[in-house]
């Protein structure tokens, strides 16, 4: 087991370092860059005269070192951020990146692990009862509910929610807390209040998790229904409960959880979508305008902190499958 | 029992696609899917038949006009040819806001096969004739318009093209690249195959959603909307085309060790004939099983890319570029029906999926 955990952790250190090559060039694919839009500024809103203006941006470009090459430019990148955890600097809030993403990486986190959370166990759940029910009317409408989600689009799925939120239910939604909340100390009023609107993305969110991990289990689960050994429990007496639990959906649950790896993608590009709609705090937003922006340290490191999160979740998953199934430890 | 042997050989001639077509006649929400798909299609080709209006012509008097109701009984409760009433304008006492009032008085009745605004077919010769309308003086906005009054039918109509053709062509696109990716590596093996898996695991280590919006945004502002919409498909298919590449890899790997490709060899065909002509066409079920269910990711993508304004720019349209004017949430509280290229998108992406659901279980018969 250990030399597994330590074979996959080697191996993902080149792909991290990849990853923020990969970042790096597509985020300075764009022509021009954050100064340019700062020079178009000085000249016409500062009054500057062009050769004025010019200069001035060739100056910051000097002082951030935008003026190198691009080999260097990402070399001195990656070196700040390995040695000092220092991600550049971004124009557009006029401070480090670094203190702008954490925060905001930990709100992407809370709300994608609390969908992943939701959709495995309701999914799961649900899947259980759509293969013990096979064909039902409970069954039915779980397929239907299922195709529905994972057909919406995410933003459309939020506005409408939005809208019958505000419109019909009255109630405030939009970013995560009430606005007599948004500076208030923490207390329990304000976490019930944090509860009253995180729901809201969590479920936007979650839906197409949920569904996907209800068609997986519901197949599965049919698939090992049919198995002899399930036959065979059921020959020797045990209850359908244990047959149930205990044989078949230990078997079939494997597939969920391979694909718990995979579905973190799916779970961070909703709550970007969503957030930008949804107006939080989180990750999606910031990267929304620094990419508007050509805020490029700040959009590069979102692009390569979201991969780095999948790579994490990517060796969780695969550890949680060695850990539940000895056969892919000897692999 | 002769008889029922001879069924039974009658049964095994069948040809590949007959056996195919014949399990997905079986498979019901595929066919529904497949029909909304096709009625789809037809709608976008002859988008300018079919849309009442102009798409692109504004009418500031009819701003933010309500979805005007089709009724089939008229003040006495008789029923008649579906007609509307017309419309008049009032403002309200306390708000002062803009509303529209049916006028029982006036019933205009739908017609069928009208004139109205001009097109040309493909550049060929002009027409006015459209699928339905309603006498001159009177308006039939069925879904709404929107803040400078154009109609939202007409525009829902025309972003089908594009919103369609996206998801059509970046598919297709898609499957190519992916294909033969897939194909070389799965064939070759060895070094070739090491490098194209660790690429296709680097791009989908990204999640697709940014990523897009990250190369989208690459693409220069000062771009026509014609130029930006073949980079919008340039970027879609760039970052889809993996998870085909993964699929057809894994078939190939299957079918490289089979008679059939060494029997080729042997005749002296060469690598890539071989890839090709003779194990492309094998996957090919599987190919086009994965290309239908790509075309409602990229859909679903295209949107949301116009969405956030990343993707096709005004005055294309397409159905993110519609939603994007519902992104406030006042307007859209006053005019819900802002909202309804939502619906469409969500119908278009229903259907798509029932219909890949579908082949999926038909593409393998002998299962």
């Amino acid at each position: 087991m250990l030399s597994y955990l330590i074979r996959r952790i080697l191996y993902a250190i080149p792909m991290l370092l990849l990853v923020s090559f990969f970042s790096f060039i597509v985020i300075n694919l764009p022509p021009g860059d954050y100064l340019t839009t700062v020079q178009q500024q000085l000249q016409s809103q500062a009054g500057m005269s062009r050769d004025q203006a010019v200069a001035m941006a060739e100056r910051m470009r000097a002082r951030y070192g935008l003026d190198q090459p691009f080999v260097l430019q990402y070399a001195n990148w990656i070196g700040g951020i390995v040695t000092r955890g220092d991600f550049g600097y971004s124009f557009q809030h006029n401070r480090p990146v670094s203190e702008v993403i954490w925060v905001r990486l930990g709100w992407t986190l809370l709300i994608a692990g609390l969908c992943h959370a939701v959709s495995v166990i309701i999914g799961v759940l649900i899947g259980i009862f759509s293969a013990t029910h096979k064909y039902s009317i409970g069954d039915n409408i779980a397929t239907v509910f299922a195709f529905l989600g994972l057909s919406i689009p995410n933003f459309f799925f939020a506005l409408v929610l939005m809208y019958l939120l505000a419109f019909h239910a009255g109630v405030h939604v939009g970013g995560l807390f009430s606005p007599e909340y948004v500076l208030a100390p923490w207390g329990w009023d304000k976490f019930v209040d944090l509860l009253k609107h995180l729901w809201v993305p969590v479920v936007v969110v979650g839906l197409a998790g949920t569904a996907q991990n209800m068609r997986i289990m519901r197949g599965n689960l049919m698939d090992v229904l049919n198995r002899q050994y399930v036959e065979t429990a059921r020959a020797k007496g045990l209850s359908e409960r244990k047959v149930i639990y205990k044989h078949a959906v230990r078997n079939a649950i494997q597939p969920v959880i391979m694909y718990m790896g995979m579905a973190l993608p799916f779970l961070i590009q909703g709550e970007i979508i969503a957030s930008i709609i949804l107006n939080l705090p989180t990750t999606g937003p910031s990267f929304y305008y620094a990419l508007v922006n050509q805020d490029m340290y700040l959009a590069g490191s979102f692009l390569m902190m979201i991969a780095v999160v999948l790579v994490a979740g990517n060796l969780l998953a695969d550890f949680a499958l060695a850990w539940l199934d000895p056969r892919v430890r000897y692999d | 029992m002769s008889s029922n042997g001879q069924e039974e050989r009658q049964k095994k001639s069948l040809s590949q696609g007959q056996l195919i077509w014949r399990r997905f006649k079986r498979h019901k929400l595929g066919m529904i899917g497949t029909v909304v798909v096709i009625i789809l299609a037809t709608i976008s080709i002859g988008a300018p038949f079919f849309s009442p209006y102009d798409y692109t012509e504004p009418d500031f008097g009819q701003a933010y006009t309500p979805p005007q109701r089709v009724r089939i009984r008229d003040a006495e409760g008789n029923f008649t040819r579906p007609f509307v009433y017309g419309l008049t304008q009032e403002y309200d006492e306390v708000t002062w806001e803009r509303v529209y009032v049916e006028d029982k008085d006036e019933k205009y009745p739908i017609r069928f096969f009208t004139r109205s605004w001009e097109y040309s077919v493909l550049g060929l010769f002009d027409t006015d004739l459209h699928f339905f309308g309603v006498d001159e003086g009177a308006t039939i906005y069925l879904v709404g318009t929107d803040h400078i009054g154009r109609d939202l039918l007409s525009r829902i109509i025309y972003g089908s093209r594009v919103s369609l053709f996206i998801g059509g062509v970046g598919a297709l696109f898609s499957a190519t690249l992916g294909s033969f990716m897939g194909g070389v590596s799965g064939y070759f093996s060895g070094k070739v195959d090491m490098v194209v898996q660790r690429f296709v695991e680097l791009l989908q280590l990204f999640p697709q959603l940014p990523l897009m919006m990250a190369l989208s945004a690459a693409i220069p502002t000062t771009w026509p909307p014609l130029g930006v919409f073949i980079g919008v498909v340039f970027v879609l298919a760039l970052v889809q085309w993996t998870w085909l590449a993964r699929e057809v890899r894994g078939k190939v790997l299957s079918y490289r060790e089979e008679d059939f490709v060494l029997a080729t060899k042997t005749a002296g065909a060469n690598d890539l004939y071989v890839i090709v002509f003779h194990i492309i066409p094998n996957c090919l079920s599987h190919i086009i099983v994965v290309l239908t269910l790509t075309i409602p990711n990229l859909i679903l993508a295209e949107s949301a890319l116009s969405f956030l304004g990343l993707g096709i720019q005004p005055p294309m349209v397409s159905w993110g570029v519609l939603l994007s004017n519902a992104t406030n949430l006042q307007t859209v509280g006053e005019n819900p029906w802002i909202m309804l290229p939502g619906v469409f998108i969500l119908v278009t992406i229903l259907a798509l999926n029932f219909m890949g659901d579908g082949l999926r279980d038909a593409a393998d018969p002998y299962s």
